[in-house]
């Protein structure tokens, strides 16, 4: 392990260039510890975002060495073998606002394009829905229900870079828990909003979005569960 | 009701269904082709088969129509996406190909049988 580590940060925005730092190597390092760092010690004008550190808050993705990542669970370990540099730039398909921060408003406009809010039928005086852990709807759910929106799926999209207006990954994986949420009751609606030209459909199901996530999901499965939901209704005369 | 959502989830359902006929077409196409062509196979050969036969005719129209209707979905897509045409003249050019298509794909299923 050699004690300085080679890290090109983008600088800028849309126009800009690498600047290149060198950080102390410690164990355990994660690529959020080495912007951290080049900003209070080396860079304090460099711009990035992050709160929780822990994985939780989906607000530190960059793009790494050429991928999408959440930056605070990233060990430079993982990504960096011994002698090479790390390059970190702000994620990709997203306007940059400064060096690594992004403009995440259409990401999440994109979300409400979607409808990616819940809208149940019961209010505070009425019982609690009962929904079974093991029905298939709720199974379902479950398994895209931990989202946490850092747009490491949007970045990597080539889908959303070809069709700026696709509702992308994240959005249509949201709109799938949704659909399968037993109490929601604007499923129909939810469908024709992404059936639409920009919606599901337009997905070539190359799993990038799957690949790259850090939790895990797979937005694929999603995409393909919305597609044929969608479907299904399309033919019946149901959207 | 939203049309043109409509549209593209049923031209996505065609695509799909189409896809799968072609799947169990290219199999059955793949496994005559090499059952026939052990030992070799010529032309006069391959017409002898198939003159008269209406089996294979419409075998190949069906693997024909199923071209016709998968191709021009994805072609319409990849003209908006690499292209950068709009959705109207990607949907003609994918629907011209189409035409092309079934027309030159029954004209040598003809050419063939006939």
């Amino acid at each position: 392990m050699t004690a300085k580590l080679r890290v090109k940060v983008w600088r800028g925005s849309a126009v800009g260039a690498f600047s290149t730092y060198e950080v102390p190597r410690q164990g355990s390092q994660t690529v959020l510890d080495v912007v951290t760092h080049v900003q209070r010690h080396l860079e304090p004008s460099l711009s990035y975002r992050f709160a929780c550190r822990v994985g939780m808050c989906g607000s530190c993705a960059m793009t790494v060495n050429g991928k999408a990542r959440w930056t605070c669970r990233t060990h430079v370990a993982k990504v960096v073998a011994e002698g090479d540099e790390l390059e970190i730039a702000p994620l990709a398909n997203l306007p940059v606002i400064k060096d690594l921060a992004t403009d995440m408003s259409e990401f999440f406009d994109k979300w409400a394009r979607a409808k990616g809010s819940f809208k149940g039928s019961k209010t505070r005086h009425d019982d609690f829905a009962r929904v079974a852990p093991s029905s298939p709807e709720r199974v379902t759910a479950s398994a895209g229900i931990e989202c946490i929106g850092c747009a490491a799926c949007y970045s990597s999209c080539d889908v959303v870079t070809w069709r700026p207006d696709y509702l992308g990954p994240a959005a249509l994986n949201r709109a799938w828990t949704l659909v399968n949420d037993v109490r929601d009751v604007e499923r129909t609606s939810r469908l024709g909003a992404v059936a639409g030209d920009a919606g599901c459909h337009s997905c070539h199901t190359q799993g990038s979005c799957t690949e790259r996530c850090p939790k895990q999901l797979s937005p694929t499965l999603a995409i393909a569960g919305l597609k044929r939901t969608v479907a299904k209704a399309a033919v019946r005369g149901l959207l | 009701m939203n049309v043109a959502a409509v549209a593209q989830a049923r031209r996505w359902y065609w695509q799909r269904v189409s896809a799968m006929v072609l799947a169990l077409c290219v199999l059955v196409h793949l496994g005559v082709l090499i059952y026939a062509v052990r030992g070799g196979l010529t032309a006069a050969a391959i017409l002898s088969r198939t003159r008269g036969n209406w089996g294979f005719a419409a075998f190949y129209t069906v693997f024909v129509i199923a071209c016709a209707v998968h191709v021009p979905v994805g072609l319409a897509n990849i003209a908006r996406e690499w292209w950068r045409l709009g959705e109207r003249p990607a949907l003609w050019l994918g629907r011209g190909f189409s035409v092309v298509l079934l027309w030159a794909g029954l004209r040598a299923v003809y050419a063939v049988v006939a």
